[in-house]
């Protein structure tokens, strides 16, 4: 009895601190969030975050697309809440952070060969094919091993035009890492990296440069993320896959990359795959946070809204955006194990693992009071998993 | 007092402009210092290497200083042959009539256009008729961001050389028609060796203003890391490797960009400097 009295003048002094704060809603909190980083996932953070600032009055999340690697540096300096990178971070990256960075995946993506060919719009290529393209040793569009592999499909006698990226670009980092598995050659000449040495062809900046060039030039070929190309629906060839299958960029083969071995940290590169339906060119991309969330400047509230900010983006109405704007959504598996790691995130030891709604207010207070057993810590997104099982 | 306060404001914004000059190459020079200690000034003006790969990473500015170069002085060299007609149009033929403002003020206009709008006709319009024309297959290039350029500074050496034109003396003309000289022996023999430190000095500003041109040409030029050796290459120009590569560099990357931003300022503050002098000693005459 005496507990119930303690719960009720609880909840009553929660509410009560609720209609007496300044914005009238029914919010507790009032939070902002900021993160920077990678620009591919952009167009999927944008809506995902406008989503849950709608659900969440009170909760302001601002992202600046400023790269992986100013992401990085924010994160860094703390000056950010998280950052977001398509490249997990390397050894030195890691040992110049000051605490332990956790990797949240948050949705997936591919680098899709897109071509303009007099009317041609399904091309097989593979991995040595496209290397060298690229590198300027396929020079014409009827060279005999094009053809070889495209028996059915007349290709002209035209001069082939390969475009990149003129701009620094996680897009050419998994597409040169990619080559560099396939091909001795291009690992020997050309490397891996966010910008290369190339050898031949044109240059633009961005994605909407290197499409508008492919779709102005006859004969030519580039690179382009897959959620640009899918939402222009560019014609884009076929590659062939590690299993030996001519796969083309949907959202159900790039998915179909992560159906692998998962390593319990999420940190992994997805190109050349092993499923069979797997697109070879595959990435993930990531939001980085600090585990532990107690460190000067920032307060718990600030980590309640985070956690639940990422346990919204790899539920189902989260990914159900990510399919809206062309991104591939997280296969079962990497859901579940991305929600492991997100529980590993503490505020100086302790669990965080309330949701500031009104209504999980309540659950707060009562996880406070140590009235509440586990059934009531577990997120909502968690018991959907229990149930699905 | 009204008058002290009146000065004071002029000094303060005399000041600021100075402090902010200062302020932009103390931050280049600051900045560049890591890529100049490790290739030296030279060396790196000199190095046509350009590998941003971390393990094997080296930088020249030579391939994008000769881009830049290339790519102006062509424009400079197309731009004459209709920018010096219009010239002599506005400031000898119809000197203060009414078509000549009309002619100038539509040049003018073409200051006025954004770059980018220019880098939008060059690629949907100039470029499938260089593709046609049979320069080089992509249509990019050396060439066709020259005729842009080209069309860009029109507007720079045109009235600058047609207000030195209308500036001679009528007395030397009427003097050079009554010994009997037609329109255009008056215009070869007094008029232009008269203007001609203005329209030199004319032609240097509009050369100052192709080098330091950025949109436009990144969305031209093809963005090619080489050394350009003919019109038909690709390739790349200081402004336009800055404007591309700026976002995601950091370390020595940066400081190479930055390093290159230094040079692009010296270049153009020499030629400055130039037409400066060439109109002080047309001013002295």
């Amino acid at each position: 009895m005496k507990k119930k009295l303690l719960l009720f003048f609880l909840i009553g002094l929660t509410l009560f601190s609720c209609s007496g704060s300044r914005d009238k809603s029914k919010r507790s909190v009032a939070v902002t969030l900021s993160g920077a980083g990678a620009t591919f996932p952009y167009p999927f953070y944008s809506i995902v975050f406008r989503d849950y600032m709608r659900k969440h009055p009170g909760v302001t999340i601002n992202y600046g697309a400023i790269g992986s690697g100013g992401g990085i540096r924010s994160l860094r300096d703390k000056s950010v809440d998280f950052g977001a990178s398509d490249a997990f971070l390397s050894e030195k990256e890691t040992a110049s952070m000051s605490a332990e960075v956790l990797h949240i995946p948050t949705c997936m993506g591919g680098v899709v060969l897109s071509f303009t060919l007099n009317g041609i719009d399904s091309l097989r290529l593979t991995g040595e094919l496209v290397a060298d393209i690229f590198m300027g040793k396929i020079t014409r569009w009827n060279d005999p091993r094009l053809v070889a592999e495209n028996p059915d499909i007349l290709l002209p006698d035209l001069e082939i035009t390969p475009v990149y990226r003129s701009d620094g670009s996680g897009t050419t980092f998994v597409f040169s890492d990619y080559l560099n598995k396939v091909s001795p050659e291009w690992k020997r000449v050309m490397g891996k990296g966010k910008a290369l040495k190339w050898k031949a062809g044109l240059a633009a900046k961005g994605n909407p440069g290197v499409a508008s060039i492919v779709q102005l030039t006859e004969g030519a070929i580039g690179y382009i993320g897959s959620e640009y190309a899918l939402s222009l629906q560019m014609p884009s060839a076929y590659l062939k896959n590690r299993a030996g299958n001519y796969v083309k960029a949907t959202l159900e083969t790039i998915a179909a990359a992560a159906e692998t071995d998962l390593p319990d940290d999420m940190k992994l590169t997805l190109t050349d795959m092993p499923h069979p339906d797997a697109y070879p060119i595959s990435l993930m991309t990531w939001i980085l946070v600090y585990q532990d969330q107690a460190y000067p400047g920032h307060s718990k509230q600030e980590a309640e809204v985070l956690v639940d900010l990422l346990n919204y983006i790899i539920s189902p109405d989260g990914q159900k955006l990510a399919e809206q704007v062309n991104y591939a959504p997280l296969p079962l598996q990497a859901v579940q194990k991305t929600q492991r790691i997100i529980n590993r995130i503490h505020f100086g030891g302790e669990r965080i693992s309330t949701v500031p709604d009104p209504e999980m207010a309540v659950v707060n207070v009562l996880s406070q009071t140590e009235v509440a057993k586990d059934s009531m810590k577990m997120s909502r997104f968690e018991k959907s998993i229990v149930n699905e099982r | 007092m009204k008058d002290k306060i009146f000065k004071g404001l002029l000094f303060a914004a005399a000041l600021t402009i100075l402090v902010l000059t200062a302020g932009v190459v103390y931050v280049l020079v600051k900045q560049s210092l890591d890529v100049f200690q490790e290739y030296g000034f030279f060396g790196f003006i000199f190095n046509a290497e350009w590998d941003p790969r971390p393990d094997t990473e080296e930088y020249g500015a030579w391939s994008f200083i000769v881009g830049t170069l290339f790519t102006a002085f062509f424009a400079l060299l197309l731009c004459i042959p209709f920018s010096l007609p219009v010239a002599l149009f506005n400031g000898e033929y119809f000197n203060g009539r009414k078509i000549s403002s009309f002619v100038s003020s539509v040049v003018d206009l073409l200051a006025g256009i954004p770059s980018i709008v220019y880098g939008l006709w060059g690629f949907y319009t100039l470029r499938p008729i260089v593709i046609q024309l049979g320069i080089n297959a992509p249509g990019f290039g050396i060439f066709l961001a020259s005729i842009v350029l080209a069309i860009m500074i029109i507007p720079y050496a045109s009235s600058l050389s047609a207000e030195f034109l209308s500036m001679i003396p009528n007395t030397l003309k009427e003097g050079a028609y009554s010994l009997g000289a037609t329109r255009v022996e008056t215009i070869w023999h007094v008029s232009l060796p008269m203007a001609s430190s203005g329209i030199v000095a004319a032609y240097i500003l509009a050369l100052g203003r192709a080098l330091g041109e950025t949109m436009a040409v990144t969305m031209l030029i093809g963005n090619t890391t080489n050394v350009p050796t003919s019109l038909r290459d690709t390739g790349n120009t200081m402004a336009s490797v800055i404007a591309n590569q700026f976002g995601e560099a950091d370390g020595l990357k940066l400081s190479a960009l930055i390093g290159i931003g230094l040079l692009l300022f010296l270049i153009t503050a020499v030629i400055n400097l130039i037409a400066k002098f060439i109109m002080k000693r047309l001013a002295a005459r």
